[in-house]
């Protein structure tokens, strides 16, 4: 392995950011606690740098640090999506850890470390590289979770994920032993023409997929493997549920995509009906578990569940038009969760979070702005035009239809259905009925900043979605099997 | 030399009582034993599927898991203090705030 110039310029975001976070550290301890909000504008502005880096290496598609590493348009789309639901989430954050007293200075740390963790995972040409971002991504996570150290719900959510993924990243190690011991190598595309010879089918290997299959159904909590999602989004403060519910989701797609259909893809009629399961029980499960909370956190986490589901269909199938769709769909999808993450965090109850769906009742006479933005969200995420979540499934379920399977899109559209009943339960809360209790809307510059890039973002996506789908298409131009 | 399908077995033996260990033991110190007793298995798969391979790499991704298990477990320990801090105990079943 050669450590020229290349290979350095090729991963200079991600030296960047794990710098940035370094600074960070340091600056926590000389900064004065009333003046923390500096270290999360600097945290913006770091992530800024990063995004303009990253722009200026798209469309070279290198493989660099011989194939352990590939800066390609495809991975470069994901990141910069994960660059700006970073910075959304850093401007959430900034009067809410003000309000919720864990104004820590590690806490922008941990996000810029956690968001080259994801860098990491969308980049990986190899397997180690890969299973080394997703642990950077977990761990940061792990104490994310736990940030608020007095509140049994906080630690014990922070156990719990804990406990599952390392559990988890032991079984998705035991796969990549096997089709390492199969094989005799972890890149991706030496996987991916291992895996094309006919005889290459023994049981070792499917043993391996299906371990690795696992992992990643844990990452992107799909059913049987979505246990942990509804308590952990429930525990864990509302910023961090809204980054892990958008951002990490995001990069465990990008990497599911890249093992699955480059590595895999040779025998994908060994594992597609495997997909199908997964993606039906997710869809059945979140969607209609969902309909029972009253907590609106656990009631997006049951959510989160679906659109796993949604997503998962995407991959049945690998032609331009099912990338392009999951893609569109991941996109979609960061940008209205946040938002409603961002508004659920907004609401005050005399001194604690408003989280329940009883304290969202007549929001809509006491702060019609906010009632408006959450009624933007919870219809793009019920899948009503004319927002972005609408034309994001109508994407998937032409996709799923053209690749042959109707039935699988009839059954998402009637879950879909179900789903919307959840969705207009908030809607009808907020605008039908009468205030009782006294919630209030905490709104500060900087939340409005947020909640306007998210809400205008799922707005344009529904309407004149053009550029957006112009710059997906570009970025996975060489990505194509 | 050892044939290598004696090696797989014992991995595999390895990880089966760390899967059973975590699923049934209380104690949370235990079940972060466990966890690492399937950590090791698969280091034990990859270094005998190496050498019977004849490639190196895989030994290599040993050091990463063995640094990424250390890195886990302190944060694992420290999860465990603070938890144990608020409720004074170690039993699973206690922490259950959050309905599954």
């Amino acid at each position: 392995m050669s450590f020229s110039a290349v290979n350095i310029l090729g991963t200079m975001p991600e030296i960047y950011l794990t710098f940035f976070g370094c600074v960070l550290l340091i600056l926590e301890t000389i900064v004065p606690k009333e003046k923390r909000s500096w270290l999360g504008y600097f945290t913006i502005l770091a992530l800024v740098f990063a995004m303009i880096a990253s722009i200026g290496l798209n469309g070279k598609g290198l493989p660099l640090y011989s194939g352990l590493y590939i800066i390609d348009p495809f991975s470069n789309f994901f990141k910069i999506t994960i660059y700006v639901g970073a910075i959304i989430t850093v401007l959430f954050s900034l009067p809410y850890l003000e309000q919720e007293d864990i104004h820590h200075g590690e806490y922008y740390a941990f996000i810029l470390f956690s968001v080259v963790g994801m860098m990491v995972m969308v980049s990986a040409g190899d397997l180690i590289t890969l299973f080394l971002g997703i642990e950077l991504m977990s761990l940061c996570f792990y104490v994310l979770v736990g940030l608020k150290r007095e509140s049994h719900r906080a630690v014990e959510a922070s156990f719990k994920y804990f406990l599952l993924g390392a559990f988890s990243a032991a079984i998705f190690l035991f796969g990549i032993s096997f089709l390492y011991g199969a094989s005799g190598t972890e890149t991706i595309s030496g996987l991916a023409a291992f895996i094309s010879n006919p005889g290459s089918l023994k049981p070792i290997v499917i043993a391996g997929m299906i371990l690795t299959l696992v992992g990643f159904t844990f990452k992107v909590s799909a059913v049987p493997f979505h246990m942990w999602t509804p308590d952990v989004y429930e525990g864990a403060p509302t910023v961090v549920t809204g980054f892990m519910a958008a951002a990490s989701k995001i990069a465990a797609f990008a990497v599911f995509l890249r093992v699955f259909w480059v590595a895999f893809s040779g025998n994908r009629h060994e594992w597609d009906i495997l997909i199908v399961l997964i993606s039906i029980l997710s869809m059945a499960v979140g969607n209609v578990v969902a309909l029972l909370q009253t907590n609106i956190k656990r009631m997006l986490a049951y959510s989160s569940i679906g659109h796993a589901g949604y997503a998962l269909m995407a991959l049945l199938l690998p032609n331009r038009e099912s990338l392009f769709a999951l893609l569109f769909y991941v996109f979609a999808y960061m940008f209205m969760t946040l938002g409603a993450f961002g508004i659920v965090l907004m609401m005050r109850k005399k001194g604690v979070e408003g989280e329940e769906i009883s304290d969202f009742v007549g929001l809509h006479k006491r702060h019609p702005l906010a009632a408006f933005m959450m009624l933007i969200f919870m219809f793009s995420l019920a899948g009503i035009p004319p927002f972005g979540g609408f034309l994001a499934k109508f994407y998937i379920f032409y996709a799923v239809v053209h690749a042959g399977y109707v039935w699988l899109a009839v059954v998402g559209i009637i879950f879909a259905a179900i789903g919307a009943y959840y969705y207009l339960k908030v809607v009808m809360a907020m605008y039908m009925r009468e205030p009782e209790e006294s919630v209030e809307v905490h709104m500060t510059p900087m939340g409005k900043i947020g909640l306007a890039l998210t809400a205008g973002t799922t707005l344009i996506l529904g309407i004149y979605p053009a550029p957006f789908v112009e710059y997906i298409k570009s970025s996975l131009a060489l990505f194509v099997p | 030399m050892v044939p290598l399908s004696w090696y797989v077995a014992l991995s595999s033996l390895l990880f089966l009582i760390g899967l059973v260990g975590v699923l049934i033991r209380r104690n949370i110190v235990i079940v972060l034993l466990c966890i690492e007793i399937m950590l090791n298995a698969v280091n034990i798969n990859f270094v005998a599927f190496s050498k019977y391979q004849h490639v190196i790499d895989a030994q290599i991704f040993v050091f990463f898991v063995i640094t990424v298990a250390a890195a886990e477990v302190a944060i694992g320990l420290g999860i465990i203090i603070a938890l144990f801090r608020l409720k004074e105990t170690i039993n699973i079943d206690e922490f259950n705030i959050l309905k599954l």
